[in-house]
C-alpha cells in the first residue's frame, strides 16, 4: 500500500509539488546578499561611518569668541579646506614625513633582506636545528611593540645599559644612540628586531610550497645551491616579497609606538616626530580634533596612493616577466 | 547551511549590541533629573590613589544623611583626563565631579564643561590662601572648583654629599649657580641637578616664582606674556648653566635619572612638596640622606616660591545635581575628617591651610625621617606661593615647551629663542581658535 502514496513528478494538483522555478531563482539571487549582510553592517558601522565622521570633522573647526569663557563662547563652524591647507603648509608634518622616509629607507631594505636571507638559509638542506632557529627568529614578533621599544630604550641609555658597561670596560667609544643620525639606527633596530621574524615566516612558507620537481630538474641541469637560490627560489617567492614589502611600507608610514615610547627617555624625539604622532598630539594634546582629522585623511590618502602605485608597478613587472 | 547563516547573524547582532552597550556604558547612568529631591547618585572621575576609601567616609556619614551617594571612577592623571572629560562633555555624558589640575581649569571652562558653584562654596573660600582660591575663579565672580592639593616648590638636596663636597645650601639662584660650578670643579662626574624639558610644570613654577604672569585678561582680550622679562630671566639662567655644562641636560623620570639620584651622580632636585613620594620610588637606596630647604630666591631676603602641580575638584555642566555635587566637593576639601583621610590614603598635600598643620602632618614623611620639622617648614613655604595665571591653551604652551626646550637642552643652545617659540606658538594657536589676543 505504501507505493500508492508515492506520486510521480509532474502530476497536477500534487500536494508536495516543488516551488516554481522563478522562486528558486529569486532565492538563489538574494542568498549572496543575505550572506554579505553581517559583514556589510559591521563594515558600515565600525569602518565606513567613523571614516565618514572623520572626513566630516576635517571640514569643521571651532570658533571661539572674545575671552572664550562661559557658555556659548565656542561654536563649531564650517572650515572649508582650511584644515587641509594648514596641514599641508605645516612644516612639522612635512618634516615628520621626511623623518619617517629616512627611517623607512633603513628599516624596509634591512628587514626584508634579513628575512629573505634567513628564509633561504632555513630552506637549504644543510641547516641544523631548523625548527629552533625558526622559532628564535620569529619570537621577537610575539613581543608587543611598546614592550620591545621599552626594552631597547633601556639598553640605549648609557647609564643603565649593560652594553655601555662592556664598552666602557673595554675602553671603546660609547656612541649616543638617542641623538641625531644614530637615533634613526636605534629606532630602525627595534623595528627590524621585531619585524624580521614575521616576514621571514611569510617568505619561508612560500619557499616550502615550491614543488620538489623544480629543484630536481635544476639539479639535473647542474645548478649549484647558490644558483638555485638566486634563479629559482627568489623569482618564485617574488609574490610574497611584494606582499611583505607592501606591509612594511604601510607599517613604516604608521610608525608610532617606537618613537612615542622612546620620547620620555631623550630630548631628541619631539612630540611630532612622525606624522601619526603629530595627529595624536593635535587631537589629544592640543585638543584640536578637526586639524587632526584633516591630517589623518591626508596620511590615509598618501598611504593609499603609495600602496596602489607600488602594487601596480609590481604587477606590471610580473606580467612583463611572464610574457618574456 | 541555514544554521550557519543564522548563527553568524546572531553573532554579529550580539557584536553590534555589545558595541552599543559599551558606548552607552561610557557615560554616567544617571537617570533622575529632578534636582535635590530623593536620593542622588553622583559619579566622580579622579586619579588620586585611595580616593574610594575617602569617598566611603562620605557615603557612610554626611552623604547618607543627605542621601547623596558618590561613586569613584579611577582615571589616568592630568592632561589625559582633561581630554577625556572634554570628549565626554561633547556627548553630554561627563561625570558629575572631576579632578582637574589648576592649569586645566581655563581650558575646561572655555569648553563650557565646568559649572559655576559660587553659591554652594561661599563658606569654603576662607579655608584657602588667596593665591590658591584665585586659581578657581579665573578672575571672575564665578567659582569653578574647590582646591584640593597644592604643590609649593622646594629645594631638595643630599645632606651627606653636600657636606662631603663642602657645599652650602644655596639661598639665592646666584648661589645655586656657584654651588653647581663648585661641585663640577670638585667632582667633574657629578652634577648638582639636571634641567629637564619633559615636565613643563617645573618651568612654569620657576617662572611663577620669578613673577611671571603668563596669561592675563584685559577687558575682552587675553594677554599672553610667556616671554616676559621674568620668564626670560629664568630661561637665561638655566640655559647658561646647561651651556656651561655645570648641570645635566637629560630628562627626569628615566631609569638613567633614577640611577643618577641613587648613586649620587646628581645630588639635588628642584621639586615640590610631593617629592618624598617620587624620591622614594626613584631613589629608594638614599632614604634618610636627603633634606629639604626653601627654593633659592632671585634676590636676597626675598621669600617667594612657585607651585608645581596641585589639583582641584570641579562640578561639570552635565551634572543633573550640581548643588549636591558642589556640597560633596566642599566637604571633601574642607572637612577635617576628609582631609585627614586624603592625606593618609591619597598622600596629598592639602590646599586647605589649617589642614597643613593638622594631625596628619605632625610627623615628617617616612623618607625624610631625619627632618622632623618637614611639614612645619612646608606649611611656612606654602604661604609664600606666588599667584599663578593660567590661560585657555596651557596644553599647547606645555607641548611647545617640551619640544622647544628639549631641543635647546640637547643642543645646549639659546633658551630664550626656545621661550620665544613657546610664546609665538601659544599666541598663534589662540588666534587660530578665535580668542581675542592683545598684542
Amino acid at each position: 500500500m505504501t507505493t500508492a502514496r508515492r506520486r510521480p513528478y509532474g502530476v497536477k494538483g500534487a500536494p508536495y509539488a516543488h516551488p516554481s522555478p522563478t522562486t528558486t531563482l529569486r532565492r538563489a539571487r538574494s542568498a549572496p546578499y543575505f550572506f554579505l549582510l553581517p559583514a556589510t553592517v559591521l563594515f558600515l558601522l565600525f569602518f565606513a561611518l567613523p571614516i565618514g565622521y572623520a572626513v566630516y570633522l576635517s571640514f569643521r573647526k571651532v570658533r571661539v569668541s572674545g575671552l572664550g569663557l562661559g557658555s556659548g563662547a565656542r561654536k563649531e563652524v564650517w572650515a572649508g579646506l582650511q584644515n587641509y591647507t594648514d596641514a599641508l603648509g605645516d612644516s612639522e608634518l612635512v618634516d615628520g614625513a621626511l623623518r619617517v622616509l629616512g627611517y623607512g629607507c633603513i628599516v624596509v631594505p634591512v628587514m626584508l633582506g634579513l628575512a629573505l636571507l634567513f628564509a633561504l638559509m632555513l630552506d637549504s638542506e644543510r641547516v641544523r636545528l631548523a625548527p629552533f632557529t625558526r622559532l628564535a627568529i620569529f619570537l621577537p614578533y610575539a613581543i608587543p611593540g611598546v614592550v620591545a621599544a621599552l626594552l631597547w630604550g633601556f639598553l640605549y641609555l648609557p647609564d643603565v645599559s649593560p652594553f655601555y658597561f662592556v664598552l666602557d670596560r673595554l675602553g671603546l667609544p660609547q656612541p649616543d644612540l638617542l641623538d641625531g643620525g644614530p637615533l634613526y639606527l636605534a629606532l630602525s633596530n627595534i623595528a627590524v628586531w621585531g619585524g624580521t621574524g614575521f616576514n621571514m615566516i611569510v617568505i619561508y612558507t612560500s619557499l616550502q610550497s615550491i614543488p620538489a620537481e623544480v629543484y630536481e630538474a635544476a639539479k639535473l641541469d647542474g645548478a649549484t645551491p647558490t644558483q638555485i637560490a638566486l634563479r629559482i627560489k627568489i623569482p618564485m617567492v617574488a609574490p610574497s616579497l611584494v606582499l611583505t614589502f607592501f606591509f612594511s611600507i604601510i607599517a613604516t608610514l604608521q610608525v608610532f609606538n617606537e618613537p612615542t615610547t622612546l620620547r620620555p627617555l631623550t630630548n631628541s624625539v619631539s612630540s611630532t616626530w612622525s606624522p601619526l604622532m603629530k595627529v595624536y598630539q593635535d587631537a589629544f594634546g592640543n585638543g584640536d580634533i578637526h586639524a587632526a582629522a584633516a591630517q589623518a585623511v591626508i596620511i590615509a590618502l598618501a598611504t593609499l596612493v603609495l600602496s596602489f602605485a607600488f602594487l601596480r608597478a609590481a604587477n606590471r613587472r610580473q606580467k612583463q616577466e611572464a610574457a618574456r | 547551511m541555514p544554521i550557519t547563516t543564522r548563527s553568524r547573524l546572531v553573532a554579529s547582532t550580539i557584536a553590534v549590541a555589545l558595541g552599543a552597550g559599551t558606548l552607552a556604558a561610557c557615560g554616567s547612568s544617571d537617570d533622575d533629573t529632578e534636582a535635590s529631591s530623593g536620593p542622588v547618585s553622583l559619579t566622580y572621575w579622579t586619579w588620586a590613589p585611595g580616593m574610594d576609601k575617602v569617598v566611603d567616609l562620605w557615603n557612610k556619614g554626611p552623604g547618607k544623611k543627605e542621601q547623596i551617594k558618590v561613586t569613584v571612577k579611577k582615571q589616568a592623571s592630568g592632561d589625559t583626563l582633561v581630554t577625556k572629560i572634554l570628549t565626554a562633555h561633547k556627548a553630554g555624558k561627563a561625570p558629575d565631579l572631576v579632578q582637574a589640575e589648576y592649569q586645566a581649569l581655563p581650558t575646561l571652562v572655555s569648553n563650557d564643561a565646568l559649572a559655576d558653584i559660587s553659591k554652594e562654596t561661599a563658606d569654603a573660600k576662607s579655608k584657602f590662601a588667596d593665591g590658591v582660591w584665585q586659581q578657581t575663579t579665573l578672575g571672575t565672580d564665578a567659582v569653578y572648583a574647590v582646591p584640593q592639593d597644592i604643590g609649593p616648590m622646594m629645594f631638595y638636596y643630599r645632606e651627606d654629599l653636600f657636606e662631603k663636597y663642602g657645599l652650602e645650601v644655596p639661598t639665592t639662584w646666584d648661589e645655586f649657580a656657584e654651588t653647581a660650578r663648585k661641585l663640577k670643579k670638585k667632582s667633574p662626574g657629578t652634577d648638582l641637578t639636571t634641567f629637564s624639558a619633559n615636565d613643563s610644570g617645573l618651568f612654569a613654577g620657576l617662572a611663577q616664582q620669578a613673577g611671571a604672569q603668563w596669561w592675563t585678561t584685559e577687558g575682552d582680550q587675553w594677554k599672553v606674556a610667556i616671554n616676559d622679562a621674568a620668564t626670560q630671566k629664568v630661561a637665561k639662567f638655566w640655559g647658561g648653566l646647561v651651556k656651561e655644562g655645570v648641570v645635566d641636560n637629560q630628562p627626569m623620570y628615566t631609569p638613567a635619572w633614577n640611577k643618577a639620584l641613587n648613586t649620587g651622580k646628581q645630588i639635588a632636585w628642584v621639586s615640590a612638596v610631593w617629592a618624598p613620594g617620587t624620591l622614594n620610588t626613584a631613589a629608594p637606596g638614599t632614604k634618610g640622606k636627603w633634606a629639604m630647604a626653601p627654593l633659592p630666591q632671585w634676590s636676597e631676603g626675598e621669600n617667594v616660591t612657585g607651585s608645581w602641580g596641585g589639583s582641584s575638584t570641579a562640578v561639570t555642566t552635565d551634572s543633573d545635581h550640581p548643588a549636591a555635587a558642589a556640597k560633596f566637593a566642599a566637604w571633601l576639601n574642607t572637612d577635617g575628617t576628609a582631609l585627614q583621610a586624603l592625606a593618609k590614603e591619597s598622600g596629598i598635600y592639602p590646599a586647605a591651610t589649617n589642614a597643613q598643620t593638622s594631625g596628619a602632618f605632625t610627623n615628617p614623611p617616612e623618607y625624610f625621617a631625619n627632618q622632623a620639622d618637614f611639614y612645619t617648614k612646608a606649611a611656612e613655604i606654602a604661604k609664600s606661593t606666588a599667584p599663578s595665571a593660567w590661560g585657555p591653551n596651557v596644553n599647547v604652551a606645555y607641548t611647545t615647551f617640551k619640544d622647544a626646550f628639549g631641543k635647546a637642552a640637547k643642543n645646549k643652545s639659546d633658551f630664550v629663542a626656545a621661550l620665544n617659540t613657546m610664546q609665538d606658538d601659544t599666541v598663534a594657536d589662540m588666534k587660530k581658535q578665535g580668542f581675542e589676543v592683545a598684542q
